[in-house]
């Protein structure tokens, strides 16, 4: 039994003639231990998949089995990392981790919580920044907050949703490497969704790309077959790397150019109206 | 130089920073650069200013000119040309008399400024010798389980002046107590907010005069048996009634529409519903919640004065009222005089405002 593992998972958005099927047939397994990368385009649907996985949203049709038990509500047991952040910005650091810690293990002490506060925070490098406001972080490390905001709940789980998208080349590579470090360190189960093809191949153990939506699902998975750890500046040269690197390049470009092809240059928006506050009040 | 530091900070953060200047320039720590900056900040307001009363002093003269032509020509039409005469001389004399009743000019009202002033010295004089000459007595009547006596006479101007933010706070606090729960409940419930929102839309229009009425209605059979200060009751609930609209709406609005990402944070962490309210959608609505508190503020400081007049509470609205009624020679400067503190503290309240408003207010990106 896989640890992870979506059945024939579909969503779709709006009702009727209005809906849009954004992801359709899905299936994948993920087991224990293991560190999944999965690569798409921007708007293929990467983060609607996420939030299938974490529970926020609920499949249309189709199944997902958290260690055999279907996904219905979010848990404890999934930590998310968001592509935005997503701190809250009038607490600081320690404040942003110590929820998380206070929902995850409520029957423990004060003393032994802020300890695990502390900590969290040492680990991801921000720890004379632990009463700092999210305002005054750069987008680095705001990212770190949220990595240790994650792990802190000691979730089995963990799951990213292009956590590093939104940051520069340098500390893109930093806190890979940081993440790959705690990943490693008690080897829990990983899912990365990326737009980087090299960004996966360095960290995944298996590559799934993501066929771009609307009907985006997934296409056969690469394995990557590199001794960890792995080295950046040695990645360049392995004939491994430029072998799988090459080869979902270059199915992605395929796929890309057949979706540019097969279009009739009919785009379906989603049918989307701004909620309206003004005449309600 | 510390207090001077302190003193820049106050003045920036209530946003009077063009003070800076203005301190700088009589601290002599002015550069090259600092005297284009003190033309902008202190010179052109300065200007304004004198503009302002040179307008004021020359309008004030041609009505009161005005006036007076309108005197004399009436006197001669009704009784002839010695009596127009006479009023000629009596209007040049300056006599109380016969002055003309206009708009008073920029040097009236500061004299009556500083009469009104020398008044309330007067009377706080009065009070503590008051004090002074019941102290013996009125511990003797407490002692014996009576009522002290208190000091009866009239207030004086800076009385009612704190009458009347005694009672706009008392009204402030009353919609803010009504209007904040009552919005987070309006904000979290879709059915909820339908429900109410026909009651909401009819009533945020209603006039504060009706609003006086109506409470007038209700506190006076329910102050019938009690001793209780009912005109003041009255006139701070209309405050609050009238002013809570703008925190009630804001709070719904704040709270309904808290960014998706902190209510996705809310439950992935699995918070419970109370957490969720308290520790996620108040936080993040609180600078719109903010936002309409001041508002009210300003609409209770503005409508106080208007319910004040008319349900003769006690306070700067009957002040105005009762030297309108009493026509006297400096009526008229008095009530310019109250219309300038009422504007300044309608002014200093909505800094204070804005200020614990900055203060709680955060960038909408800044966690993002």
């Amino acid at each position: 039994m896989a640890y992870l593992e979506l059945k024939n998972v579909c969503k779709t958005y709006g009702q009727g003639t209005a809906s849009t099927e954004v992801l359709s047939d899905i299936n994948l397994k993920i087991e224990e231990g293991e560190f999944v990368a999965i690569v798409g385009f921007t708007g293929s649907g990467k983060t609607t998949l996420v939030n299938l996985i974490n529970g926020l949203l609920k499949p249309t049709s189709g199944e997902i089995l958290f260690k055999g038990k279907p996904v219905v509500d979010t848990s404890h047991e999934r930590g998310v990392i968001f592509q935005n952040y997503s701190l809250l910005p009038w607490l600081t650091v320690g404040q942003n981790v110590a929820m998380a810690v206070k929902e995850a293990f409520p029957t423990e002490s004060k003393t032994e919580r802020s300890k695990r506060v502390s900590n969290y925070v040492e680990m991801v490098g921000l720890g004379p920044a632990i009463n700092k406001r999210p305002k005054e972080l750069s987008g680095g490390m705001r990212q770190r907050v949220s990595v240790a905001r994650a792990l802190a709940m000691k979730p089995e789980m963990i799951i990213m949703d292009e956590p590093l998208g939104a940051l520069d080349a340098l500390t893109r590579g930093n806190l890979q490497d940081e993440i790959l470090n705690i990943w490693s360190k008690d080897k829990r189960t990983a899912l990365l969704i990326t737009n980087d093809v090299d960004e996966g191949i360095y960290m995944a153990d298996r590559i799934i790309p993501l066929k771009p939506g609307p009907r985006a699902t997934l296409g056969p998975e690469f394995k990557i077959d590199i001794e960890r750890p792995r080295d950046k500046t040695a990645l360049n040269d392995n004939a491994n790397f430029m072998k799988t690197r090459n080869a979902i390049i270059a199915y992605l470009m395929d796929i890309g150019n057949k979706r540019k092809s097969v279009s009739n240059a009919i785009y379906t928006l989603p049918d989307l109206t701004p909620k309206n506050f003004v005449g309600q009040f | 130089m510390k207090q001077s530091l302190t003193m820049q900070k106050v003045t920036q953060l209530i946003g009077l920073g063009s003070l800076k200047s203005l301190s700088n320039l009589f601290s002599g720590k002015i550069g090259k650069d600092g005297v284009t900056l003190m033309l902008k900040k202190v010179v052109a307001p300065l200007a304004s200013i004198l503009l302002f009363i040179g307008l004021w002093h020359s309008g004030a003269k041609a009505l009161y000119n005005m006036e007076a032509d309108f005197k004399i020509e009436k006197a001669l039409n009704d009784q002839g040309e010695k009596a127009a005469d006479e009023m000629r001389a009596c209007i040049a004399a300056g006599e109380t008399g016969c002055q003309p009743n206009t708009l008073p000019s920029p040097a009236q009202v500061w004299a009556s400024y500083k009469s009104l002033l020398k008044d309330h010295n007067a009377i706080r004089a009065d009070k503590l010798a008051f004090k002074e000459k019941t102290a013996a007595m009125n511990a003797k009547r407490i002692a014996e389980g009576k009522d002290a006596i208190t000091y009866t006479g009239r207030p004086s101007f800076v009385d009612q002046i704190m009458t009347s933010l005694k009672t706009v706070f008392a009204g402030f606090l009353l919609a803010l107590l009504i209007a904040v729960p009552i919005g987070i409940l309006i904000g979290l419930s879709d059915t909820l907010r339908s429900s109410v929102n026909w009651l909401i839309q009819i009533l945020k229009p209603v006039s504060p005069v009706v609003w006086l009425l109506l409470v007038f209605m209700i506190v006076k059979t329910m102050t019938k048996n009690s001793e209780s200060d009912s005109a003041f009751i009255i006139s701070f609930i209309s405050v609050g009634l009238c002013a809570m609209w703008p925190t009630l709406v804001n709070t719904a609005m704040g709270v309904a529409s808290v960014d998706k990402d902190y209510i996705n944070v809310a439950k992935v962490l699995k918070l419970g519903a109370v957490q969720k309210v308290f520790k996620v959608i108040l936080p993040s609505s609180l600078p719109l919640i903010f936002t309409g508190l001041r508002i009210t503020l300003s609409v209770a400081w503005m409508v106080l004065i208007a319910i004040e007049l008319l349900a003769q509470s006690p306070g700067l609205g009957s002040f105005v009222w009762e030297e309108f009624q009493n026509g006297a020679m400096d009526s008229n400067s008095k009530i310019i005089v109250a219309m300038f503190v009422i504007g300044i503290i309608g002014f200093l309240l909505d800094r204070i405002m804005l200020t614990i408003q900055q203060m709680v207010s955060f960038n909408k990106n800044e966690g993002v």
